[in-house]
């Protein structure tokens, strides 16, 4: 990147903009009045032309300027070098770079290398010249038009707030890309990986082991991708967690909005939220190094035998980062239950815990159930808290004693490792994104409906 | 029309201290407008309930000043006075409703028949039971028709079997008057019903416990004219059976409805008296002043 | 006025007194309520008490590590060691050997100590950072050259596990990280006042090491320092436009509708699919380095931009119409409305939920594993494309080793990482509270 001459640019726009204006009052004969536009507009007008154009050059050279580079140096190496295949010409073309970069490469003594990185940093200082030389021009060719285009006439306000309007669009479309850059990556590699594996192995197959070997004659170089004992190993972590934050998600909200003083809500409601700023990997921390071996001392004393990555510390200490989940969204749906409910059981003599649980529990069960979705949602969803207190062994087993493996986990393991991008390893873990980002995607749309139903039942 | 209204006669209650002050004044015609003691008789021969010095506060307002007056059995007594002036919560005082609220601080003493319903043996639970309320904006559950009527009976184990809370449902739609347009939609929630019909449900879902008297928070103020008039009608049934205490903007329906009538002003009850004197021959300047509708 | 006739007829309350009724249940009903409010009152201790748990075991543990044991060596700094050419060479003065310096130091302390076993295991109390402090020391100030001095030395990590008092003495010799030997001379030294903890500076100097007692956060914190920039610099912009756009201009149609669905489901993708985003795109699409802070940021944003949207509207919609309206009377454009006087009385909100938004940037690492920023990285990174670890990752490695200290270190990690949390949750209450409106 070139920070000095963004820098520049950026003083040349604030010229340019005090220029507009000056021009603007210049062709005006000093009457704001027979302008269309306030002075400001014409400034932020020029300051546009000046600025725009030439960020848009300097980018698109960033983009282009290093293929184009490279293209030339290996142009200009001798033939057998250039008729390497294309994956020896890649590992040449990177020795090269880190020697223009200055990196120790066990290339460094071969005089031809020494040659090529040279011109490369030749043609790399001409190019950013150009690049200088291009920017400005284009800045100052920008600031040129803008001065002869104003004119009292000009609607430079419209003009303006067009530019201003398509950046807005343009921010509010990021969202969509971003949505879209999420399925196709996902959707891309899955195929490949489908490819080899079939759909059906893939979801109903009873054997997870994708440890594919080096060398194809060892054993077990296939590999087998059946991920339902994955599935079920991240149902019963979740389900786990939600027994946890559920029952105390529920009646802590249910206490903090029918029970709790203001005074003690006003301190106990921040309190239990700070359980949901800790950020996940504390959480690990703690299911691993605390929760996981308390559990199995636990089991020890009672002559059970705990797995020391029981599903149990994992789904527990999930469940605890849930709670504050489960709480709020619980709370606000309650409390979008009309006091006049309130009022109609108090009036006929129910106590608190008979209004709760029989008309404010049913009038909010729909955003219960919803909140509740979302939870779950966040629960499938979660990484760090696994990935730190579950294990790597996938066993297909419902109880919470032994040690089981949830889909972000083997995410995580399959693409930490050092793997070729095209494995099968490497595309199963997109696989495995696939159908989390599935499951909780239809989750997430079931239960924002659900609650935006809820919502409208009683606006 | 009574003309027992010139009384000026201070009937005390028995329970009370016959030293305290009861602050009411009477005469031919208050024009003082600074004047805030309660015109005319606040005592009945035959009272339900009792209610000497009630105050009420909210925090810093003082929204209930030494209220005194008598609900008689078996009469319709209602409340007027422009919005603000404090006749619903002083309705609410009456089951202690006001108990929901945090920042309010009732004192005084309220007298349901013989029980002082702020002792301590009597439960809120129990007075709520005895005193009904239905409220300014139809409010029913998000239950069933049926659910609705049959929640006060079921919370309080008021019957045994099923077949008597079946009576009790349609007997209380019945007094009603709503049994024919819901006999075969029991079990359709509440809420699909209309306005009027709704309030009507409340007001069934309150009798079905069987209370003493029922409390009306300007029961239509949130209905058309055709509903309104419907529930004018039933208050008027109701009475045979139930006190009933309503809270009302419209000064015509405290006529239709009601045998006496009090009239509250920023928290001090002005006058009080039969219904056909007040809207006829009010005596305090403010009250001759809201009926004429210089303000309110 | 036909009146019901049901009156007269059978009804099931007739004639029972229901003050009986209702008062023969109270006791049963009032015993159920106290059960319930009990329930809840558990619950929201249960919650307060997990907060407590797991701030006291995380301190509790970590607090130790911001101490770290030092050793007094008597360091004689032989200028025929160091430079036997007398000429100050920096090149010379940086290969000497120091870490003779330090042997020959604890010698002096323990002339008793003979063998080539027991003199390993003698200087193995410091640190292998000793030797490079002393170079530190000496290419700082030369002058040093020819003097005797005595220096605290850091010492190794067994040595300050021991000290701290979590190893031991009575195990068996073969299952404990120190010799009885190494014992004996910590308590000499300990008896001589020449071993003290100190503050642990290089907690907050060093990057990462394999060595627990060199290994310090200041490459994950820069590594989180210049992710978030990145965070910050594309997800503020882009999501404050977003939400003026969606709130103040665009019409109520289809897409606007499709907009804002989607923003509410990218808000509940699970972060480690934006990992898998990063990684198919920047990283194998775009061939953005792995590793970097740029990636890490870009990422980031991406997964921050559906919070600072969400909450940049509920800002924007707790503007009274009224003040939009004053301001489209007066003949201002649409444009100007916002940008005069609607966004200025939004932005704290936005602010607000931005800094909530970098606080969870902040404190996030699974899709940062999937690009690549979990590597065992030394060196402090520098810009926005050297390889970098963030603070959450760094814990992560950590915890996964097995050694006390790290332990130690990793919790120490994570209360660096709740402060910074605490401390921008924090900004963000004030500045609500400053700035809060009641319409």
């Amino acid at each position: 990147m070139q920070p000095l001459l963004l820098l520049t640019l950026l003083l040349l726009s604030v010229g340019a903009y005090h220029l507009g204006r000056k021009r603007a009052f210049a062709v005006a004969g000093g009457q704001i009045r027979n302008l269309h536009s306030l002075p400001g507009f014409y400034g932020f007008y020029a300051a546009l032309w000046c600025g725009l154009p030439a960020l848009a050059v300097l980018a698109l050279w960033a983009i282009a300027q290093p293929g184009i580079l490279v293209n030339w140096v290996v142009a200009g190496l001798p033939p057998e070098l250039q008729n390497l295949p294309p994956d020896r010409l890649n590992l040449v073309v990177n020795d090269l770079k880190n020697l223009v970069s200055g990196n120790f490469v066990s290339s460094a003594s071969d005089p031809v290398m020494v040659e090529a990185a040279n011109r490369y940093r030749q043609l790399r200082a001409i190019g950013n010249a150009a690049l200088w030389v291009a920017v400005l021009s284009f800045a100052i060719g920008g600031i040129a038009y803008a001065w002869r285009a104003i004119s009292p006439a000009l609607r430079a306000r419209n003009r303006v707030e067009g530019i201003i309007n398509l950046f807005l669009i343009a921010s509010s479309t990021v969202a969509i890309f971003t949505t879209i850059g999420i399925v196709l990556s996902v959707v891309f590699e899955s195929l490949l990986f489908f490819r080899q594996v079939p759909v059906s192995e893939f979801l109903f197959g009873l054997q997870w082991s994708p440890q594919t070997a080096l060398r194809a004659d060892q054993v077990g170089s296939s590999g087998a991708f059946g991920a339902a004992p994955l599935f079920a190993g991240t149902l019963l972590i979740s389900g786990i967690a939600m027994l946890v934050a559920v029952p105390i998600g529920l009646m802590s909200a249910l206490y903090l909005s029918e029970y709790a003083t203001p005074k003690f809500r006003a301190f106990a409601k921040p309190a239990l939220e700070i359980l949901a700023g800790i950020p996940t990997v504390v959480y690990g921390f703690f299911a691993a190094l605390t929760v996981a071996p308390l559990i199995r001392e636990i089991g020890a004393a009672v002559g059970l035998h705990v797995a020391s990555e029981s599903a149990l510390a994992a789904g527990l200490v999930m469940g605890i980062m849930i709670i504050p989940f489960v709480s709020s969204l619980s709370d606000d749906v309650i409390n979008a239950v009309p006091q006049s409910m309130r009022d109609g059981s108090y009036a006929l003599g129910a106590t608190k815990s008979e209004t709760i649980t029989r008309v404010l529990l049913p009038a909010a069960l729909p955003g219960i159930v919803g909140s509740i979705l979302l939870a779950v949602s966040r629960a499938i969803g979660e990484t760090m808290i696994v990935v730190m207190a579950a294990g790597l062994s996938a066993n297909l087993t419902a109880n919470p004693l032994e040690a089981v493996t949830t889909v972000t986990v083997q995410i995580v393991t399959l693409l930490t490792g050092d793997q070729e991008f095209d494995s099968p390893k490497t595309l199963a873990a997109f696989a495995l994104g696939l159908v989390l980002f599935a499951v909780t995607l239809i989750l997430n749309i079931i239960a924002l409906r659900v609650v935006r139903k809820y919502r409208e039942q009683y606006e | 029309m009574s003309t027992t209204a010139i009384d000026t006669q201070v009937a005390l209650n028995g329970a009370l201290n016959r030293n305290a002050p009861l602050r009411q004044s009477a005469g031919v015609q208050v024009t003082d407008y600074e004047n805030r003691q309660t015109v005319g008789k606040i005592t009945v021969d035959n009272p339900k309930m009792v209610c000497r010095e009630v105050n009420v506060h909210y925090g810093q307002k003082h929204a209930i000043k030494n209220v005194s007056l008598d609900i008689g059995a078996n009469e319709v007594i209602a409340f007027i006075g422009p919005s603000g002036c404090g006749k619903s919560t002083f309705l609410r005082c009456l089951n202690r409703m006001n108990d929901t609220i945090p920042t309010a601080r009732v004192t005084g003493q309220i007298k349901l028949d013989d029980d002082d319903i702020h002792a301590k043996e009597i439960d809120v639970v129990q007075l709520r039971a005895r005193v009904g309320m239905v409220f300014q904006k139809p409010n029913p559950f998000p239950k069933s028709i049926y659910e609705n009527v049959a929640y006060g009976p079921r919370i309080h184990g008021m019957v045994n079997t099923k077949a008597e809370l079946d009576d009790l449902v349609r007997e209380s739609l019945e007094r009603a008057g709503l049994i024919k347009e819901v006999e075969k939609r029991m079990l359709e929630p509440g809420t699909s019903l209309s306005g009027g019909q709704q309030q009507r449900l409340c007001i069934a879902r309150a009798i079905a416990v069987n209370p003493e008297v029922i409390l009306m928070d300007e029961p239509c103020s949130a209905l058309d004219p055709i509903a309104t008039a419907k529930i004018e009608e039933l208050i008027d049934e109701l009475r045979e059976n139930y006190t009933i205490v309503i809270v009302t903007h419209s000064m015509q329906q405290a006529a239709r409805v009601s045998q006496r009538t009090a009239y509250f002003h920023l928290g001090d009850l002005i006058e009080i008296g039969d219904t056909d004197q007040i809207f006829t021959n009010p005596r305090h300047k403010l009250t001759e002043d809201y009926i004429t509708g210089r303000f309110g | 006025m036909n009146k019901p006739t049901a009156r007269e007829g059978a009804t099931p309350l007739r004639g029972r007194n229901i003050k009986t009724i209702v008062n023969a249940g109270l006791a049963r009903r009032h015993a159920a309520e106290r059960r319930f409010r009990w329930y809840g009152l558990i619950a929201i201790s249960l919650g307060l008490a997990f907060v407590v748990l797991m701030f006291a075991n995380i301190i509790g543990k970590g607090s130790p590590a911001f101490w770290q044991t030092y050793i007094r060596v008597p360091i004689s700094f032989d200028a025929a060691a160091l430079d036997p050419e007398g000429k100050r060479d920096p090149q010379a003065l940086a290969s000497a050997d120091y870490a003779a310096l330090v042997r020959a130091g604890l010698r002096q302390m323990f002339p008793a100590v003979e063998g080539r076993l027991p003199l390993r295991a003698l200087s193995a109390l410091t640190s292998s950072d000793a030797a490079y402090e002393l170079q530190r020391r000496v290419q700082d100030n030369p002058g040093l050259i020819g003097t005797q001095q005595e220096v605290w030395l850091l010492a190794s990590a067994a040595v300050d596990t021991f000290v701290k008092g979590n190893i031991d003495r009575s195990l068996p010799e073969a299952e404990r990280p120190l010799k009885d030997s190494q014992i004996e001379w910590i308590d000499q030294l300990r008896a001589a006042g020449k071993i003290e903890r100190q503050f642990n500076a290089v907690l907050f100097r060093n990057g990462d090491s394999r060595e627990p007692e060199q290994a310090g956060i200041r490459g994950a914190l820069m590594g989180s320092f210049f992710t978030l920039v990145v965070t910050f610099l594309l997800s503020f912009p882009i999501g404050v436009a977003t939400a003026v756009y969606l709130e103040e201009f665009a019409p109520k149609n289809r897409w606007t509708d499709i907009i804002e669905v989607n923003i509410n489901n990218l808000a509940a993708v699970p972060s480690i699919v934006f990992g898998l985003l990063g990684l198919a795109v920047f990283i194998n699409f775009f061939g953005l380095p792995r590793s970097a802070p740029l990636v890490g940021g870009l990422v980031l944003s991406l997964m921050t931009l559906p919070v600072i949207i969400i909450a940049g509207r509920a800002a924007l919609t707790s503007v009274p119409p009224s003040i939009r309206e004053a301001a489209l009377g007066m003949g201002a454009s649409k444009l100007q409305m916002v940008g005069h006087h609607v966004l200025p009385l939004a932005m704290p909100g936005m602010l607000t939920g931005s800094i909530i938004g970098m606080a969870r940037a902040l404190g996030e690492s699974a899709p940062l594993l999937m690009i690549g920023m979990v590597a065992f990285i030394v060196d402090v990174p520098k810009n926005f494309l050297d390889p970098s670890t963030v603070l959450p990752v760094q814990i992560y490695l950590w915890s996964d080793l097995p050694e006390r200290a790290f332990v130690e270190r990793t919790s120490a990690a994570i209360m660096v990482l709740l402060a910074f949390m605490i401390l921008m949750n924090g900004l963000a209450i004030l500045l609500r509270k400053r700035f809060e409106r009641r319409w």
